[in-house]
């Protein structure tokens, strides 16, 4: 019932706002559309809780630890992003930027956008996980060049033409699986459940599901930015609006990874080579090692996240490929506060942008003068995100590089210069963009500071202390990726 | 080789060299009809599996092959480079010969890759996965060598054809609701895509896409 | 006795009547593309009309020219006729059929080649070397494209000499073989290239920027260009033969079979006919492409030929039955 709502509030807020996503109160009505598939998302966390995993509709949906707390992860920041994009587009359509039409397109996407990742999340079916996944490209086409200025086109046509043959593998890959499966399991509709699937992993055909998890592979991997199928990452979080650079940040990137991992799970029961998990640690590694050579060249603040975010899912992807419960633990804990510090520091950086007029790190000025609340807030989630104890970042990073000492340990030195490299980057960047002179003038409406502190206030915690039913509910899933 | 086998074969080469005749246009109208044309062996190729296997969701997959890819998508697109008033716009990076050589050596790399797959299917059209895998690199070979924006979004779809015809050789085709959504992000690919060239051309005034590299790495 | 004559009968009547028919059939394309275009054409004879014509002339050559120029018109009519021979038109074996197989076929027609190459640049005009170029430039691209089309029906029969191969597939059940439609396909494109006729090259031109073949004659005279008129027309019958050899050679007489040589003739005659009809069609419905397309051209024929090779691999090779299961639907 409360996957239903979860499903449901998301569809038909996009509908709604499809005709009156112009009006003033259209982000008012996002808002409260967001904030009502989150109670319905803890609702249905709740009852997972209390009585275990469940399936739902005839075994199409099936909610278990693993996705639920991503689910409640994905409902929350899409709420505060909602709550941020009503301060950010507010302050757009004063500067112009934006008309009232383009805005209807927006929040009628954004809703839409919402539904699909929770679609992929929930979805027991494989094949629609693809259909999920393909989706929430196509409803982010259209927002990443809504300024249809010639580089947002850009970034757009390279963001669609890129996932799509990216997504393409991966319906091959998913192809290949459902062979395997159907194999086993007979033809129909039940072998590509993943419920039924993870019951015969051992009896799949090894070779065939060898093939089909590098499609899988190099299909999901270019939706979570893997090096070398990023080329589309920094431009699509460069060039849409800020909002949408959060959720592409903190959301998609975490369900794309969440689609590679579901996928691992039977790839292992039917290999025994670990073939899989050299796989994601190759890809994670060079992610992390090209992402931070990169970071030095940056001059634009967003690419500057955005290849920041392209590390940190290669760490997360790095450690799901390590295995064992320690790593996946540490893995799904570094999906969380990645998650909500880089939206943090987007809605900092999409406000700073606003006050100085440019995205160019140079351009950008001693926030602190003008408005505290962004200032520190931009320092905050900086030192957040590149691993300063005592957030959350540092907890999640400490635990892969332990465990990486212990069960990898030359790739320990490669992480190890890579983090380093990148806390200089950001860090030198960061700090002249915060204190000094400032070039920063007053925003015309109030920005959004409630998201802000409230996601930082989170990783803080997370960092300090991990409340007890998480610590189970990431132990159980951790359990159950293996 | 039984009735049922040889035009199965027969198929797959027509899906084949169809692929191949569409990396060696210059028209943009024979690319739509090219397009149109490789649906329709699709959808016959599926009514044929479906009459011998007995299969009744092959013959509702195949209509909806035939709808989208034969009726509507061609319609789509042909409605689009009318107002978009293009016609000759195929554009290469590398000439076609070079092209068709490329395409060789990467219709080879298919066979090669699908035979241990081949060895293990049960199906009827199982010899056809390295063809299908075959129409599938092809259309991305063309996705990569084309200038313009049109040419591009027909690989693109050629290339979803070649996948879709993978499934059916393999495994007799997904599952209904599967193929449901597959269909359905196409379409509304498609549409998106329509939309986007009229950003572009809005912007650019010509859909090369050579104006779309100013964003690099400075 | 009787058995000799039993065993070169066949072979000399093939080679006679290709001799005597070439010129012929040169006249009803000319004939079929004359009425394509509301002509009258100039009927079936004029080719035979021609030759008796150069044959009465005196040869013009040129002082510095070398016996290769006198010398190269023999040669090509020589190995057209060993050509002619060797591909089985009447029977499927024939004593001259196993001078060669198919690629010392393919060698047999580059040496004509070759030498009205050389030939063509021995007088040294502007002409000949230009023809002689663009000829060299366009067999270096048809003749793979030719082995390869031979390749699909020799994988096919497991031999690549032609009496073997007709035999193999002039027997063999009818069947949907796609391989072998493309390579029919590469086929014909090949011999138009090969045959200078339209889309590569125009028979009927003298233009400097659309000659090939034209080119390279054009310092021949007389009884030297009778002799090489023949060679063209008996290498287009060539090409013609081994096309019905390899893709539709039903009716041929079986090895030894003399009793059905009449049958054969009359077979092959139906499918010549045909042929020339169908040749003079494409002629008038296509345009002659640039110079700098036909390598292009070239090439897809080519990649025709490769397709069905490696279709014929992947499809039509023996793979072990599948079991089919039949599902019930769900």
């Amino acid at each position: 019932m409360e996957l239903l709502l979860v499903l449901a509030i998301p569809v038909l807020g996009g509908v709604l706002l499809a005709f009156i996503g112009h009006r003033p109160r259209a982000a008012d009505v996002n808002v409260a559309c967001s904030f009502a598939t989150l109670a319905a998302a803890a609702l249905l966390t709740y009852r997972v809780i209390q009585h275990g995993p469940l399936t739902a509709l005839h075994e199409n949906f099936f909610v278990d630890y693993f996705n639920v707390f991503l689910v409640s992860l994905t409902a929350f920041v899409g709420w505060t992003t909602a709550v941020f994009s009503r301060s950010y587009m507010r302050i757009e359509r004063e500067h112009g930027k934006l008309t009232a039409g383009r805005l209807r397109l927006y929040h009628s996407m954004y809703q839409s956008f919402m539904f699909t990742m929770l679609l992929a999340l929930l979805t027991n079916n494989l094949g629609i996980l693809w259909v999920a996944m393909e989706a929430a490209t196509l409803t982010t086409v259209l927002l990443v060049s809504l300024y249809r200025t010639p580089e947002s086109l850009e970034a757009a046509w390279k963001y669609f033409i890129l996932c799509g043959v990216g997504i393409a593998q991966a319906l091959f890959g998913t192809i290949l699986l459902y062979f395997a499966a159907a194999g086993v399991l007979g033809s129909g509709g039940d072998a590509l459940l993943w419920t039924h699937l993870i019951l015969v992993k051992h009896q799949l055909e090894p070779t065939v599901l060898t093939l089909a998890f590098v499609f899988l592979l190099v299909g999901y991997g270019t939706k979570v930015g893997l090096v070398p199928l990023h080329n589309w990452l920094p431009d699509a979080h460069a060039e849409g609006p800020t909002p949408i650079s959060a959720v592409l940040s903190g959301l998609l990137l975490n369900v794309a990874l969440y689609a590679i991992v579901r996928n691992k799970v039977l790839v292992d029961g039917a290999l025994t080579s670990g073939l899989a998990g050299r796989l994601m640690m190759a890809f994670g590694l060079a992610s992390v090692v090209v992402a931070a050579l990169f970071l030095w060249r940056q001059k634009d603040v967003k690419r500057l996240f955005a290849y920041s975010s392209i590390e940190h899912m290669g760490i997360a992807t790095f450690a799901f490929g390590m295995g064992g419960p320690v790593a996946v633990f540490a893995a799904l804990l570094h999906m969380t506060v990645h998650s909500l510090t880089k939206s943090a520091i987007f809605f900092t950086v999409g406000h700073a942008a606003q006050k100085t007029g440019t995205q160019l790190i140079e351009g950008i000025r001693g926030l602190v003068d003008t408005n505290p609340v962004i200032g520190w807030g931009l320092m905050l989630g900086s030192l957040a995100i590149l691993g300063m104890p005592p957030f959350g970042v540092f907890a999640s990073e400490f635990l892969i590089l332990t465990t990486a000492m212990h069960d990898q340990p030359w790739a320990t030195p490669i992480l190890l210069a890579a983090l380093g490299i990148a806390f200089a980057a950001i860090f030198s960047k960061v700090q002249p963009m915060v204190f000094g002179e400032t070039t920063a003038r007053r925003l015309a409406r109030p920005p959004a500071s409630m998201p802000i502190f409230l996601h930082l206030a989170l990783v803080l915690m997370l960092g300090l202390f991990i409340p007890a039913y998480l610590a189970s509910w990431y132990r159980a899933a951790a359990a159950l990726i293996g | 080789m039984t009735l049922t086998q040889q035009l199965i074969n027969l198929f797959a080469s027509l899906m084949l060299l169809i692929a191949f005749a569409m990396l060696s246009q210059r028209r943009v109208q024979s690319l739509i009809y090219l397009f149109a044309a490789q649906g329709a062996v699709l959808a016959l190729n599926t009514v044929v599996v479906a009459a011998h296997t007995g299969q009744k969701h092959l013959y509702f997959s195949a209509a909806l092959t035939l709808l989208m890819k034969v009726i509507l998508l061609p319609w789509i697109l042909h409605r689009l480079i009318r107002r978009l008033a293009i016609r000759w716009d195929v554009e290469t990076l590398i000439n076609i010969p070079t092209t068709m050589l490329v395409g060789i050596v990467l219709v080879v790399f298919a066979f090669n890759l699908t035979i241990p797959i081949v060895a293990l299917a049960g199906t009827i059209t199982r010899s056809t996965l390295g063809i299908a895998m075959g129409s599938v690199l092809l259309a991305f070979l063309m996705l990569i060598t084309r200038r313009k924006a049109v040419p591009q979004v027909i690989g693109f779809l050629a290339m979803e054809n070649g996948l879709f015809f993978a499934a059916t050789s393999a495994t007799y085709g997904m599952p209904m609701v599967v193929e449901l959504g597959i269909a359905l992000d196409v379409l509304v690919g498609t549409l998106i895509f329509g939309i986007f060239f009229f950003h572009i051309r809005e912007t650019f005034d010509s859909l090369d896409i050579h104006h779309l590299e100013r964003l690099k790495e400075r | 006795m009787n058995r000799f004559a039993l065993f070169w009968l066949p072979q000399l009547m093939a080679t006679a009547l290709a001799l005597a028919a070439a010129p012929l059939l040169m006249g009803w394309i000319n004939q079929c593309r004359a009425w394509l275009q509301n002509r009258s054409g100039a009927g079936v004879l004029r080719p035979y009309r021609v030759l008796r014509k150069l044959l009465h002339k005196d040869a013009v050559i040129a002082r510095r020219a070398s016996v290769l120029f006198r010398l190269a018109p023999y040669v090509q009519f020589g190995c057209m006729v060993l050509a002619v021979s060797i591909v089985p038109s009447i029977a499927t074996d024939v004593p001259l059929s196993r001078a060669a197989d198919v690629i010392a076929l393919v060698g047999l027609l580059a040496l004509a080649r070759v030498f009205m190459a050389l030939a063509a640049m021995d007088v040294g005009t502007a002409f000949g070397s230009l023809g002689a170029r663009r000829e060299m430039l366009l067999a270096a691209l048809a003749e793979p494209a030719l082995l390869m089309v031979f390749f699909t029906p020799a994988l096919m029969s497991g031999s690549t000499a032609l009496g073997t191969i007709v035999a193999d597939i002039a027997e063999a059940h009818f069947s949907i073989y796609p391989s072998l439609a493309f390579a029919a396909a590469a086929f014909v494109m090949v011999l138009l290239a090969e045959n200078a006729r339209i889309p590569i090259d125009n028979p009927a031109t003298h233009l400097e920027l659309t000659m090939i073949h034209e080119a390279m004659t054009l310092e021949y005279s007389a009884r030297h260009l009778a002799v090489i008129e023949l060679a063209h027309a008996l290498k287009l019958m060539v090409y013609f033969l081994i096309g019905i050899a390899l893709f539709v050679p039903y009716g041929i007489a079986a090895a030894g079979d003399w009793h059905a040589l009449p049958l054969a003739t009359l077979a092959l005659a139906v499918k010549l006919i045909a042929a020339g009809a169908g040749l003079a069609v494409l002629e008038t419905v296509s345009a002659k492409v640039r110079i700098f397309r036909a390598p292009e051209f070239l090439a897809t024929a080519f990649l025709l030929a490769v397709l069905g090779m490696l279709i014929h691999f992947h499809l039509e090779s023996a793979l072990p039955a599948p079991e089919v299961r039949i599902e019930s639907a769900p």
